[in-house]
């Protein structure tokens, strides 16, 4: 898989065609990333492809405002996450109903239910319960947690597509383990590491 | 350093991103800090689990539709656009001809025309007021030249 992050400017596209036709490469070519990430960040698969659709769409409409030495994904990358981040605030003030939801636990609690298990491959208890505990997490943690182990990304192309440096990678990636780690310990036993290594290896959605 | 800065080393050496003498430093720092040794062991564990999870591939009639679907909402907005367009510029064209109907017409009274008159100049005082809001919050949004 090509990196996110290479030299792919809106100059390198529009010097090979109509912009519609350039703008299919573009959308081919990113699709799957855009999905996984998506799915990553809001939980569920109509939700992520909604979102991805129309964080598509949303570039297509305002790629002008993309100056023409921008980089196109790091970009798209704003336009996507803004959409996810947008639409968890609907569904948690949806499910809480008032005013009071902008508490932070609470909004973080009601976070879980968007979090559909079905969507991960070879289910077992301990990913159902790691992959509900990642819906619990922070936007921006589980952002990082989601681009490093969902994605593969390096420090350099997370720090890239987040216009941060990788110091605040490293930091944020370690305080969004160390609470995944916390939550799993809160809610039941010790996860049953012992069966990672029947799930290890298998196709991951998302990067190869 | 403080344990608390070897933290950003833990992850780094966790994911395979330190260089050989960074490696060097934090492995040193590992066998003479039983806390930091166990902490990253209780990382590596999580990691494991972590990287164990796979998402479901949607089928490929997804991602046939994908492209097409995108390009839909594309066409159907081109589509309001020039409708709204067109609907505006109706909408004043036949707003002028009643305009003009209705100060032509000697049988309406002069109250009526004066209040058509306000009405009218009431709704462009509106507009002016709604377009030059939004472009004044367009010129002044902080964030409008913000990560492109």
């Amino acid at each position: 898989m090509d990196s996110f992050c290479e030299d792919e400017t809106i100059d390198m596209y529009l010097c090979q065609g109509s912009s519609k036709d350039v703008f299919e490469a573009f959308v081919k070519r990113h699709m799957k990333d855009a999905y996984f990430i998506a799915l990553g960040l809001v939980g569920n698969h109509e939700d992520a492809l909604e979102i991805s659709q129309e964080a598509f769409f949303r570039a297509y409409r305002n790629i002008k405002q993309l100056s023409s030495e921008g980089k196109f994904f790091p970009w798209f990358y704003q336009i996507l996450r803004n959409l996810c981040f947008s639409r968890l605030r609907k569904i948690r003030v949806r499910q809480t109903g008032s005013l009071d939801a902008y508490e932070e636990d609470k909004i973080q609690a009601d976070a879980r239910d968007s979090f559909d298990p079905e969507v991960i491959a070879e289910r077992n208890e301990s990913k159902t319960r790691l992959w509900k505990a990642i819906g619990k997490l922070g936007d921006k943690h589980r952002e990082v947690i989601i681009l490093r182990h969902f994605q593969n990304l390096s420090y350099d192309e997370i720090s890239k597509i987040l216009f941060c440096s990788q110091g605040t990678v490293t930091s944020r990636l370690y305080y969004a383990r160390k609470r995944l780690k916390e939550i799993l310990e809160c809610e039941g036993p010790r996860p049953d590491f012992g069966e990672l290594s029947r799930g290890a290896g298998t196709q991951k959605g998302g990067r190869q | 350093m403080t344990c608390q800065d070897y933290k950003d080393l833990m992850m780094a050496y966790l994911d395979n991103e330190l260089d050989d003498e960074q490696k060097q430093t934090f492995e040193q720092h590992l066998a003479a800090c039983p806390k930091c040794a166990k902490e990253l062991k209780e990382f590596e564990k999580l990691k494991q689990l972590t990287d164990s999870v796979t998402l479901v591939e949607p089928e490929d009639r997804i991602w046939q539709q994908y492209w097409s679907n995108i390009y839909n909402r594309i066409e159907r907005n081109l589509g309001w656009i020039l409708f709204s367009v067109a609907a505006i510029l109706l909408i004043i064209y036949g707003g002028f001809k009643l305009i003009e109907e209705i100060i032509k017409d000697q049988t309406i009274g002069a109250l009526l025309k004066v209040a058509l008159l306000v009405l009218i100049v009431g709704l462009a005082i509106l507009f002016v007021s709604v377009l030059r809001e939004r472009v004044y919050f367009w010129k002044k949004d902080r964030y409008i030249d913000v990560r492109r």
